[in-house]
């Protein structure tokens, strides 16, 4: 599990984090989210190391992480990028070596890697040759070729083709499944909402919100229902306790005062003919992030 | 084993494999390769050349007409004499070509006087003057042209070499930057270890090209005969060979340091501008004050002018034995100055793309 703690940074008069904690569980997809400017880059900077904190501390399993323990992490920064006229292999070799791997692990995992993202036959290609999407593949081969503990991805979606996009999710669905903790920062609040176990919102280098996905949509939770039915639904506009948000036609949306308020709606409505649909609505990962941010 | 051992052979391993890379492409870059050759030539070049005209000026024979008493002029071993019976024979076998001029009675001073064809032949007109006897009263130890070109010599190669592997690892520093990989390389090991292995990388490669380029020069001597000029240099290449390596070290932490406070390629001469004049300056001041010995011995004592003034004044025989040793204490406390300095402007500077970085901000962190 990866803790931070109290982390906090500042860039002179500016305070980029203030004191940020949250974890990262073992096997947790990890989502990070904030707007620009939220302290999400200098945040994975500090706990690759890259960047050091003023104070505040990252662990690991409960011991404070050293160079060693980073050696073992996996990053994808948000500036992507990697040496232009070196091979595709070669580069990833050389990587894997600077984690610590052996000359031979380190060739065995790059050709494994290289396999399964379908850049086999680019092996030898210098990097600058290859097309956009391939360097994205190569990229996301970089920050795994030495098989981490730790994966740390900043803004992994952004930029990448669709079918770039899914070979990253099925990635992150494999380490995730070996126990690694994986945090992955995203201004796609759709993506996170679909794939994460975990969320930390992020707000003016402060923590608003932190835990489980689920749980952040339940404590969210407002009593919104949305009802579709064949005839025309103005009658619920009279219905007491309830307070219609949305009406068009046949589709109502509306917040009920209590549950059985609710349900009534629903009784009256079967009396009226048939219902096609009647759920509470969810509310989406945008719309909470937006008013935790506030 | 300690924590700090494996730091310290984390950071040793890391620092071999950068500059392994460094090497590597280096070797790979079709320019390298090339402009290395062509050195390699000029210098192998140089030599023969040298070589072929000492050979056809110390043995060139010039064949003479000689009217009247040729015992004389016979027993000159440059000359090749050809007794003719009248100046007007002589004439004749100059005109033909068959000598290169004709030494006939004149009524000068000499009793001489040179027939030749359409230019005086100077060395024929040089070999027949008296020259006056010299007495030097402070002889000097080393012929004073030779001096000059082997101040010359260790000013171009140390000129050359800073600059053409100070600005590789400017490239090499700004690459990374620009391509941003540098984050990445930061995440796995520490910007100590990058700034470390890129100096020893590039020093290497400095030192493998010098040291083929000496190997070519002496071979080339031995073989063309003139191994008699090694014996002279010999000490103070020795001690190039050492100055020559720590004041690249310093130089190479410098050039490092200064080219990640930019992000881009074209900024580098911006910021290496200043550095290169420190590599500059002796240069010159070899050209034009090689024998002056107050600025020798400032320069010898000045980090980075050390390894060429102090090579130079070894050889000149004018350096007492203890003035190299405290030279290079010198010049090794200021490299240790200058790295640590250099790896914490380099830290600092190396995650901050776009505008150059200033230094002090760099300094401060």
């Amino acid at each position: 599990m990866l803790q931070l703690d109290a982390v906090t940074k500042r860039f002179g008069d500016r305070t980029a984090l203030d004191a940020v904690s949250f974890e990262v569980g073992d096997g947790r997809l990890t989502g990070f989210v904030g707007g620009n400017g939220a302290g999400k880059t200098t945040t994975m900077r500090i706990i690759l190391g890259v960047l050091a904190a003023d104070s505040g501390t990252v662990r690991l399993d409960g011991s404070v992480l050293g160079a060693a323990d980073r050696r073992r992490f996996g990053y994808m920064p948000e500036e992507r990028g990697l040496y232009a006229k070196m091979k595709v292999a070669e580069q990833l070799v050389y990587l894997a070596r600077l984690h610590g791997l052996s000359r031979r692990d380190a060739e065995a995992n790059a050709a494994e890697l290289l396999e399964r993202l379908g850049l086999a036959e680019r092996a030898d290609d210098t990097v600058e040759s290859l097309s956009l999407g391939n360097q994205q593949r190569a990229q996301i081969a970089a920050a795994l070729v030495h098989s981490p503990e730790v994966l740390i991805l900043d803004e992994p979606f952004s930029g990448l083709d669709p079918m770039a996009v899914e070979t990253v999710l099925a990635v992150l669905h494999d380490v995730a499944k070996r126990g690694a903790p994986v945090l992955f920062s995203s201004h796609q609040l759709d993506v996170v909402e679909r794939l994460c176990d975990d969320v930390v919102v992020i707000a003016n280098g402060q923590v608003r919100a932190s835990g489980s996905r689920q749980k952040l949509q339940d404590d969210n939770a407002v009593r919104q229902f949305e009802l579709l039915v064949a005839s025309d639904a103005a009658w619920v506009r009279e219905m007491p306790g309830i307070t219609v948000l949305d009406f068009d036609g046949g589709y109502a949306l509306f917040e009920a005062d209590d549950d059985e308020a609710a349900q009534a709606v629903l009784r009256r409505a079967l009396q009226q003919g048939p219902v096609a649909s009647f759920a509470p609505r969810h509310r989406s990962l945008a719309e909470i992030f937006t008013e935790v941010v506030k | 084993m300690t924590i700090a051992d494996t730091r310290a052979n984390t950071f040793a391993q890391s620092a071999v494999l950068v500059a392994d890379r460094e090497v590597r492409m280096r070797l790979r870059s079709k320019a390298f390769i090339v402009s290395s050759a062509i050195l390699l030539l000029a210098v192998i070049a140089s030599i023969v050349a040298g070589s072929v005209f000492g050979a056809s000026a110390a043995s060139s024979v010039t064949r003479v007409a000689v009217v009247g008493d040729s015992r004389s002029f016979a027993q000159i071993a440059s000359l090749d004499v050809t007794e003719a019976d009248s100046v007007g024979d002589a004439e004749q076998l100059v005109r033909a070509g068959d000598v290169e001029a004709a030494i006939v009675p004149g009524d000068g001073p000499t009793g001489i006087r040179i027939l030749a064809l359409d230019e005086a032949p100077a060395a024929l007109v040089q070999l027949l003057s008296v020259t006056p006897e010299v007495s030097l009263l402070e002889p000097a130890d080393q012929n004073g042209s030779l001096a000059y070109l082997v101040g010359l010599g260790f000013g171009i190669v140390f000129f050359m070499a800073a600059t053409l592997f100070g600005t590789t690892i400017a490239q090499s520093v700004v690459e990374e930057k620009a391509s941003r990989v540098v984050e990445i390389l930061m995440s796995a090991i520490s910007a100590r270890a990058l700034l470390a292995g890129k100096v020893i990388g590039n020093t290497i490669l400095a030192f493998g090209q010098i040291v083929l380029i000496a190997a070519a020069a002496i071979v080339g001597l031995v073989i063309t005969g003139q191994d008699a000029l090694l014996g002279d240099l010999g000490p103070s290449i020795v001690w190039f060979v050492v100055f020559f390596a720590v004041g690249f070290v310093l130089l190479a932490a410098m050039f490092a340091s200064a080219a990640a406070l930019v992000s881009r390629q074209e900024d580098i001469g911006s910021v290496t501008t200043p550095v290169m004049m420190l590599v500059m300056i002796p240069y010159f001041l070899i050209v034009f004050a090689w024998d002056n010995d107050l600025v020798l011995t400032i320069m010898s004592y000045v980090p980075f002018s050390a390894p060429i003034g102090m090579p130079m004044r070894i050889y000149l025989g004018t350096a007492e034995w203890w003035e190299p040793l405290l030279s290079l204490l010198v010049i090794l406390a200021t490299t240790v100055v200058v790295v640590l300095l250099g790896s914490r402007i380099y830290s600092n500077s190396l995650l901050r793309t776009g505008a150059r970085v200033k230094i002090l901000d760099a300094l401060r962190g």
